[in-house]
């Protein structure tokens, strides 16, 4: 018996050890063996909490993946969330480390939405508070950062600016949005947004939370990115006016980049709390991932007992997303 | 030249935000109008016409809108009082616990926090509600958390009923639950959703304060520890008089940043019907149609919460590097 095993031989251990595989043991009795695959609601109530109520997931997955959207249409918001998986995968392989990732996000997303919204080329047309589930938490996290992102760049580079007029704008927009939470600028997207506008206009509700999630994110991200700008020596500022670049060249060509790969791991964080934190819009009536589940179950009085099984199959979606994603940040950490 | 263009840039913002703010002002004012709301704060003495389930001091339908959002600020602040103390002490038993020298405990810490750091907030909200609400018995058969012969806390459908200090005839004593026809009374009654809100805040934020303590003891020189232990301290002592003072110092500034993070998501109170400030003000807003006032109330509340733990933080961080003789 080797050293490294003795070591793990200690009573605490033992009594541990029997614990964990006591706990896994029971784990692993209610969430498969015990449990009901199928969508039957009776063999669910006769578990009687012995075991997990899978069933719920089988007679309700179209719900859950794809809320309100017209069943017949629902092709549709599959091959998008499809894509969406797709072009994910091809951001983080080589032949797309370039310029060229720009073209296929272009593309990518006005695909994308053509094949949610329609109304063109004999799709129906299909309007957005219909729209629901997995496709809006994608749509949610991947446009509400695409926007966040130029907001971020331009709030980090005002705060970090010398004219000051414009470095306490950004300073006040900054720490007044990071200072409050998510919930209340969903609830200003929602019921001041409308407000703001001159009578007679009006944006779909998705689009209003977007804008809140942008403005939202963007504070986040700008402070992120400031990080990487304070970081970069001032060497690098000068030789840039040297050479007699202008402002905007110098930042785009010289400190940006240096800037951005410095707090990579940091953005991808951001990243993955925007994805969580999309399932808060519900609190404003849209029915993302964490929503569809409630109008799932909630609605259907057969059902509603295992909304909890139904939860949990949610969360382990959203275990399995930003697990990889975290993973994938660590391995971009190691690389620069 | 320069300067000037600057200067003409700058003034040119500063008209722009003002132009835009009087022209929203003006847009907002008009629209409240023409729904039949005057804008301003005057609606706060109006009579708020709800109950509240939860409150820490007395309110009926008969009270005021303002006194709705005492209710509800005070529901806030005893969520999150409460989810601070329980996070920091898990948070930090998790981060040690990811040190330990017991593979197989660090390895189980370390589940811990992959575990429920990448689960949103709101589903584990959720999730332990409907857990509480689904499993839990009914009043009439709740649970002797503690058995016969501790302190008297019963855990039931109606929630968590414990012993209160309370001013008798005697002075200071504790007052027991007592279970009545249908539910607990006297003592204190801490209702599923408080659970749910406090419980889940908990073990999200403590997933992140593990990770916020563990950075900070690995990055205390390793050659600390060794010296500590070559002068004859235990291990126990060594962490308490050598490691925790040292990590406190980088410690500090991102706690208080998970600590603001825990009171700003605290909000999520509201998805299962905690009357926090958030619920009351939603309510409030839905009822009265003052949204730019109530919003504004929420957004105060949290800036003016958050400046204070970040003072009072920072004050904290500021002592200890003086008494340390930091730089």
């Amino acid at each position: 018996m080797g050293a490294a095993m003795k070591r793990y031989l200690t009573p605490g251990n033992a009594v541990l050890g029997a614990l964990l595989l006591w706990a896994a043991w029971h784990l692993f009795d209610w969430a498969i063996v015990q449990a009901v695959f199928r969508p039957d609601v009776a063999a669910c109530h006769a578990l009687e909490g012995r075991g997990a109520c899978w069933g719920v997931v089988a007679e309700k997955y179209r719900v859950i993946f794809f809320g309100r959207y017209p069943f017949e249409e629902q092709w549709r918001p599959l091959l998008a969330t499809a894509l969406m998986l797709v072009m994910l995968g091809l951001s983080v392989s080589r032949p797309f480390r370039n310029r060229r990732i720009l073209v296929l996000w272009g593309a990518g997303l006005a695909i994308f939405l053509l094949l949610m919204k329609g109304g063109l080329f004999g799709l129906a047309n299909v309007d957005t508070p219909r729209w629901g589930g997995l496709p809006l938490t994608l749509i949610l996290t991947v446009f509400g950062l695409a926007g966040a992102f130029p907001l971020a760049v331009l709030l980090a580079l005002g705060r970090n600016g010398r004219l000051p007029v414009v470095r306490s704008v950004c300073a006040v927009f900054i720490e007044i949005v990071r200072g409050v939470p998510l919930v209340a600028v969903l609830f200003m997207a929602a019921f001041l947004f409308p407000l703001f506008l001159p009578q007679g206009w009006d944006f779909p509700a998705l689009l209003r939370v977007l804008v809140g999630i942008v403005l939202f994110a963007g504070a986040y991200l700008a402070e992120v990115i400031r990080g990487g700008l304070l970081a970069i020596p001032r060497g690098q500022t000068e030789a840039a006016q040297a050479l007699g670049l202008s402002y905007w060249q110098m930042q785009v060509r010289v400190i940006l980049p240096q800037a951005l790969r410095q707090v990579l791991p940091a953005l991808m964080n951001s990243a993955i709390a925007l994805f969580k934190d999309t399932s808060l819009v519900i609190i404003v009536g849209l029915f993302e991932l964490t929503g569809a589940l409630g109008l799932a179950v909630d609605g259907d009085p057969k059902w509603r007992a295992f909304a909890l099984d139904g939860y949990l199959f949610i969360a382990l979606i959203y275990w399995i997303g930003c697990f990889a994603l975290s993973r994938y940040s660590r391995t971009l950490e190691r690389a620069t | 030249m320069q300067k000037a263009r600057n200067l003409l840039l700058q003034a040119a913002i500063v008209g722009l935000v003002l132009l835009a703010l009087y022209a929203l002002a003006g847009i907002v004012a008009a629209k409240m109008r023409g729904l039949g709301v005057e804008p301003g704060f005057g609606f706060l003495a109006q009579r708020a016409g709800f109950d509240i389930g939860d409150t820490l001091i007395d309110f009926d339908a008969a009270d005021s809108y303002g006194r709705a959002f005492v209710v509800g600020l005070l529901n806030t602040v005893a969520v999150a009082l409460v989810a601070i103390v329980a996070s920091v002490l898990l948070g930090g038993a998790l981060g040690l616990g990811q040190l330990a020298r017991n593979r197989l405990l660090a390895r189980l810490c370390e589940a811990y926090v992959e575990l429920f750091r990448n689960v949103p907030l709101l589903l584990q909200v959720l999730i332990v509600y409907v857990l509480l609400i689904g499993r839990l018995p009914l009043p009439h058969e709740a649970w002797h958390v503690f058995g016969d012969w501790g302190p008297d806390v019963w855990l039931s459908k109606s929630g968590l009923a414990l012993p209160w200090p309370i001013w008798g005839e005697g002075g200071l004593m504790l007052e027991r639950p007592v279970l009545g026809r249908f539910t607990f009374s006297g003592g204190a009654m801490l209702s599923p959703e408080f659970m749910a809100v406090a419980s889940a805040l908990t073990l999200f934020t403590a997933a992140y304060i593990a990770e916020v303590v563990r950075g900070s003891v690995q990055s205390v020189s390793q050659r600390q520890t060794e010296a500590a232990l070559a002068l004859g301290l235990s291990d126990a002592q060594t962490l308490r008089f050598v490691v925790v003072p040292q990590a406190l110092r980088s410690m500090i500034p991102p706690l208080a940043n998970q600590l603001l993070n825990l009171i700003k998501n605290s909000s999520l109170a509201v998805a299962v019907g905690y009357p926090d400030l958030v619920a009351v003000a939603d309510t409030t807003l839905n009822q009265s149609g003052h949204a730019v006032e109530c919003i504004a109330i929420i957004m105060a509340v949290y800036l003016t919460l958050s400046l204070l733990t970040a003072a009072l933080m920072g004050g904290w961080h500021a002592r200890l590097l003086r008494q340390q003789g930091g730089h």
